[in-house]
């Protein structure tokens, strides 16, 4: 099979949407699903957010943001281009799919590339009548992403910029404790999903509001398929493995801190790795 | 006395050589050496080697062909009963069956029946010519899920019937266990696997790689376009031990270390897969799986050690894995269990807090259960932590399929010819019996494939 690209659009320096097609993976994706990539056949198997998909049409939109050797050869592909693999959708769909969510009022916290999965969920939540609000996060202005197509789904869309230059200014969890404390917003349920520092202390904000929350995790995987064990987070006291039991779990009981040490394990070889790339770019 | 001539071993490189490489431990017979081997054999009549294969094979029958120079006849000998004879020469526990059974093993000298297995495996692959031509078609299509052996084996013969066979394969690369659990210098991935897989596409097999039944595509849907379904999905989900500390990093399972390893080539210089090696690797477990990964340890410049709950004997790896493992430095800690895994201030491990064990009464494996000594703990140092402890059925399909009777373990209960409870779904393999050997998963395809041909027809 092949994994053509059909469409290529760069978001911000180092960010590029991608359509990718995969009609099956298309067929059967649900919001909060997630797909393994694999650029060539020397690549690893990374794993990226759904950031949109059309069954009719036959493909699925990914975001990437280069951090490393593989995301930099990925955002380097264009249009026409083919993916060695792209597999999924994986894991499990958002609770909210088999619910009736009509007049739910949730709020989304994105951070960064976290904009990009937040799109479909918000999204299939328009469509079927529940109120949704949407705080993207992002260093400043020049980063956010989605802004335009969250807007569409979206009954409200707040910015918040670390160095103000667009929303509030500051963090998204100031924010957010402003929409709930001071302009006394309502919500049902709050779905964070960004850097995982972010979405720690975004659980941190809506415990003490008494806000269910979910995150999803971004954790590190080979197989995305439940066979390597690489993903595995504590949630509630118990190990558990991201790619099959998650990626989206109740965020007051995850253990951030160790999922946040874990994300690093491989850190050292993938800034080799980057810099090599780098070199390898840049310096031929 | 054909006996009394000395068994011959296969050629081996040199462990201190091999111990840095992954190319293949044993060069395996020559022809010489596999007629001198086979003439050993004394054709005894009550065949007791044939008997203690999980497949039956008709070893004595070979044997004597190899002896004569008829290699493509023994061939086609073993191909009746197993697809796979250059794995399964390899990683077949030829001592605990055909070799353990064989009457001159009586005197430790038992035919070298793997080697032999082996050989003809190897030779078909260098010399037969691909077949397609005595298949006929018929109009029906069945669905494979999962390209480890079982899956391989029941594609093999349901396309040999003439049915129009598709593989649905969850990895980028076909071959399932055989890619990503076991080593190359176990088992070469180009020269044996992708050539048993070219075989089977030269059948006619069609082979769909990055599709995960359950998710991509479900078992509904499967049987809607095809007349029967086949789950060979293996047990790949790793079982860890529940002890404190087993998230720290440095601390993975065998099959995180081996994919990344095996199936991902992240001992290649051109791979893009990281692997973190430790400058003191313990391995927790006895089995094949447990020697794997230590190997791969070594190989990759760590110090190795495997830690084992029970004693030398009860290890339930292959012996020859063992003897290899050992040749090339790997360090043995018997009657040792981990209690703890011990961290560092960053949350790296650091070492293992173990207690020592002895064997008490026999459970009901047959095996006698290790006891803890009490007041006997111990700390281990080291710097990466591998679990290798057994691996249950992937849950993706159960979960995500009606009608499908579960047992314990996760594993699918099935009938005596494969089929589970739910109508044109038959299973085998290790997703049925839980981690097993390769040989018997492919004995499982072979069982399931003839029940779906009677499925099929309806008889």
């Amino acid at each position: 099979m092949s994994f053509r690209i059909l469409y290529k659009h760069r978001l911000t320096p180092d960010t590029t949407l991608m359509r990718v097609e995969a009609p099956m993976v298309a067929r059967a994706a649900r919001p909060g699903q997630f797909v393994i990539v694999r650029v060539g056949e020397q690549g690893e198997r990374v794993p990226l957010t759904i950031a949109d998909f059309s069954a009719d049409e036959g493909w699925v939109a990914i975001v990437t943001q280069t951090v490393g050797a593989t995301t930099m050869r990925l955002n380097s592909l264009e249009a026409g281009d083919s993916l060695a693999d792209f597999v999924g959708p994986l894991g499990r769909p958002s609770e909210f799919v088999d619910e009736d969510v009509s007049d739910r009022r949730f709020l989304f916290v994105a951070g960064g590339v976290g904009a990009a999965p937040v799109y479909p969920q918000a999204r299939w939540l328009h469509e079927r009548g529940a109120k949704v609000d949407v705080i993207i996060g992002a260093r400043s202005r020049d980063l956010i992403i989605f802004e335009r197509e969250m807007r569409a789904v979206a009954d409200e869309v707040y910015l918040a910029t670390d160095d103000g230059s667009a929303g509030w200014h500051g963090l998204v969890t100031g924010l957010l404790s402003d929409l709930v404390r001071v302009r006394g917003k309502v919500y049902d349920e709050v779905v964070t999903i960004g850097p995982m520092v972010m979405m720690k202390f975004v659980a941190k904000e809506t415990l003490g509001l008494g806000l269910k929350t979910v995150a999803s995790l971004n954790s590190l995987m080979v197989d995305g398929t439940g066979m390597c064990g690489a993903c595995r987070v504590t949630v509630g006291g118990q190990t558990v493995f991201a790619c099959v039991d998650g990626p989206e779990f109740d965020a007051h009981v995850v253990d951030f801190d160790e999922a946040i040490r874990r994300s690093t394990m491989y850190r050292p070889q993938e800034e080799r790795a980057y810099h090599k790339c780098k070199i390898g770019l840049n310096g031929e | 006395m054909a006996s009394k001539i000395p068994r011959i071993e296969a050629r081996e490189q040199d462990p201190r050589q091999r111990a840095m490489n992954f190319d293949e431990v044993s060069f395996g017979f020559t022809e010489a050496e596999a007629r001198a081997e086979a003439g050993r054999c004394l054709q005894c009549k009550n065949r007791p080697c044939v008997a203690a294969c999980p497949v039956h094979i008709q070893i004595p029958e070979f044997i004597l062909a190899v002896r004569d120079g008829r290699v493509g006849e023994a061939g086609e000998i073993i191909s009746r009963d197993s697809l796979l004879p250059s794995v399964c020469g390899r990683v077949c526990p030829q001592e605990v069956q055909c070799e353990g059974s064989c009457v001159l093993g009586i005197k430790g000298r038992s035919v070298n029946i793997g080697k032999l297995e082996r050989f003809v495996g190897d030779s078909e692959l260098a010399e037969k010519p691909l077949e397609r031509s005595r298949v006929v078609p018929n109009s029906h299509k069945v669905a494979i899920v999962g390209s480890g052996p079982a899956g391989l084996t029941c594609a093999a013969d349901l396309a040999r019937m003439g049915y129009g066979v598709t593989i649905f394969e969850a990895l980028h690369r076909a071959g399932g266990v055989l890619v990503y659990g076991i080593p190359e210098f176990r088992l070469p991935k180009t020269a044996v696997v992708e050539r048993e897989i070219a075989k089977l596409r030269a059948l006619g097999v069609h082979i769909e790689t990055d599709v995960v039944v359950g998710r991509t595509i479900t078992i509904d849907r499967l049987q809607q376009e095809y007349d029967a379904v086949f789950v060979g999905s293996g047990a790949g989900l790793p079982n860890f031990m529940g002890i404190a500390g087993e998230n720290l990093n440095g601390v993975l399972s065998a099959n995180e270390f081996l994919t990344r390893v095996n199936l991902m080539g992240a001992y290649k210089k051109d791979s893009d897969t990281p692997i973190y090696v430790g400058s003191k690797t313990v391995v927790v477990g006895g089995g094949n799986v447990a020697m794997d990964a230590v190997r791969v340890a070594k190989r990759l410049g760590s110090e190795a050690t495997i830690m084992y709950r029970r004693g030398e004997e009860e290890l339930p790896a292959r012996k020859e894995e063992v003897h290899h493992a050992r040749e090339e430095g790997v360090e043995f800690r018997m009657l040792a269990n981990p209690v703890e895994i011990l961290g560092d201030e960053r949350g790296w491990v650091r070492g293992v807090r173990c207690v020592r064990m002895e064997l008490g009464e026999a459970d009901a494996s047959g095996r006698r259960s290790p006891v803890v000594v009490e007041g006997s703990e111990f700390e281990v140092e080291c710097d990466c932590v591998v679990m290798a402890l057994g691996t249950s059925p992937n849950p993706l399909i159960a979960r995500t399929t009606s009608g499908l009777v579960v047992g314990r373990r996760g594993t699918l209960v099935v009938s005596d010819d494969g089929a589970t409870s739910r109508p044109g779904v038959f299973a085998g393999g290790d997703a049925v019996s839980g981690a097993a050997t390769v040989i018997l998963a492919m004995g499982a395809g072979r069982t399931a494939a003839r029940a779906i041909d009677k499925y099929i027809r309806g008889v």
